[in-house]
């Protein structure tokens, strides 16, 4: 009985002495809101990317044979092997040494570490979402876009109304895996010196040379985050899967 | 309404069609049939240009529509297609399949699409479906489905796509009944089918196609009945046993 008691005072102190003294938990909040931020932000120029560099490569791969016009098949030739280089590269180097360049060499002028390391995760992820995005749209049965076009749509007009739809409803799965992905990949801004919630968990164990409480509460932050996100998605695929019923 | 000259197309090395003349008139009701391979399914989708021909000329009311100064998606719009695979829109209910079209292509209002598609899913014998989704019907109803939803488009003329096809032996007979009312009300028609009997009682002109050429073509009665070429007589007598 005195041990459990004892065990748990030094819990208690142990708390206190990380996230109350000095008010040592505004770190992880500041550090969560930062991290929230760079997750938004690279999760909109992920997403824009990726649409961008899919349909171009999803066109390329459609509908070259068929293109007519010699300089519209040219320049979409170098937009196709530019999306290919770039999904390459970004997919085939780490991430912290792709947050270092842009942080230390390209954008080594600026003092905005945030947008910085915010440029660097969406950069990356708009690589893997553009994957996503073209198997899904490869995905869709021919016939799709046959009807669409036989009833009178374009290349666009079909897109929109006729594949889109159904591809972001086979892709969503595959895609919420990237976001949860992407929210624990900004863990690594420290290094762009960043305060998220990682660094500020890292920085209160450097000052109180008591690891596990920061430590187990980031993790437990990361955890309830990425729990959130999966109930939403489901959510969502629920509600798209309607006309599934039979 | 159609005049097609010389019309060629390959695939790769592949010589499908090997120059096909042919003039469709408005009201007619043409029958293509052939052996699998004879490049009857090409052709037909070459019309709306599905299929963009290598060679030859394809005219629409006198417009060149294999011309890249033609809106080829303008073309589309008189032309209704009917695919043997039906390709209805599965995340939309059947309305907004039918409805689709008609509102964003031609602008028509959603309460005007919408009394439309009934009327004509009322011909179909299918109102009651109109809040179900594609996935929810049977083979034989989503192909019903499927000339609905070209017909809401008000087109001069329906091109079919073997429409019987990929439906269980059933069901052939709902679908066949659609299009003869179809061409009983004075639908310009182009068939690529295997239902000789469908040939026989609806089409006005058959056209038996074989390596990429028009073999012969006449009346249902000379093709069925008194058949000139001995491959004409070959492919007939295999098909009817």
């Amino acid at each position: 009985m005195e041990g459990i008691l004892a065990w748990f005072e030094s819990i208690k102190a142990d708390f206190i002495l990380n996230f109350i003294t000095k008010d040592r938990w505004l770190l992880l909040a500041k550090g969560l809101g930062n991290t929230l931020l760079m997750t938004v932000y690279a999760l909109l120029i992920g997403v824009v990317i990726g649409i961008v560099i899919a349909v171009i490569r999803s066109t390329w791969d459609l509908n070259s044979s068929r293109m007519k016009n010699p300089v519209g098949k040219f320049i979409f030739s170098i937009l196709n092997k530019i999306a290919v280089i770039y999904t390459t590269v970004l997919r085939g180097t780490p991430m912290v040494i792709q947050l270092l360049i842009l942080y230390y060499v390209v954008f080594a002028w600026s003092s905005e570490g945030l947008l910085v390391a915010s440029l660097s995760f969406g950069l990356n992820s708009g690589a893997y979402v553009a994957e996503i995005f073209r198997g899904g749209i490869m995905s869709i049965d021919k016939g799709q876009f046959e009807a669409g076009n036989s009833l009178g749509f374009n290349y666009i007009q079909t897109m929109w109304y006729i594949i889109a739809p159904q591809m972001f409803k086979n892709v969503l799965p595959t895609l919420a895996n990237e976001f949860i992905v992407l929210l624990k990949e900004t863990s690594i801004a420290g290094y762009a010196t960043v305060n998220d919630l990682t660094y500020a968990g890292n920085r209160i164990r450097g000052v109180t040379y008591s690891p596990f409480m920061p430590l187990i509460a980031v993790a437990l932050i990361y955890l309830g985050l990425v729990m959130i996100l999966t109930h939403f998605v489901g959510k969502l695929e629920r509600r798209l899967r309607q006309s599934d019923n039979r | 309404m159609i005049t097609v000259k010389n019309l060629q197309k390959s695939f790769n090395n592949l010589h499908v069609l090997r120059g096909i003349d042919q003039h469709i008139g408005k009201g007619d009701k043409v029958v293509l049939i052939g052996p699998s391979g004879s490049g009857k399914t090409t052709f037909l989708r070459c019309l709306n240009l599905l299929e963009v021909p290598t060679g030859g000329s394809i005219c629409f009311h006198g417009q060149e529509i294999t011309d890249a100064k033609c809106d080829i998606n303008k073309v589309r719009m008189q032309m209704g297609m009917v695919f043997q695979q039906f390709n209805l829109f599965p995340h939309l209910t059947i309305m907004d399949n039918i409805t689709l079209g008609p509102r964003k292509l031609l602008g028509v209002s959603k309460a005007d699409a919408e009394e439309q598609a009934m009327k004509l899913l009322a011909r179909v014998g299918l109102q009651e479906k109109a809040r179900n989704y594609p996935r929810q019907l049977s083979g034989g109803q989503q192909q019903r489905i499927a000339i609905v939803r070209a017909l809401a488009m008000n087109p001069e003329v329906m091109l079919f796509d073997e429409p019987t096809s990929a439906l269980d032996p059933e069901m052939v007979g709902e679908v066949l009944d659609v299009m003869k009312q179809l061409a009983e009300d004075g639908m310009t028609m182009v068939v690529v089918t295997h239902e000789m009997g469908f040939a026989r009682e609806v089409a006005d002109h058959v056209i038996f196609m074989d390596e990429g050429v028009i073999v012969e073509q006449g009346p249902p009665e000379q093709i069925f009945g008194n058949p000139q070429q001995q491959r004409t007589r070959d492919f007939l007598r295999k098909v009817l046993k």
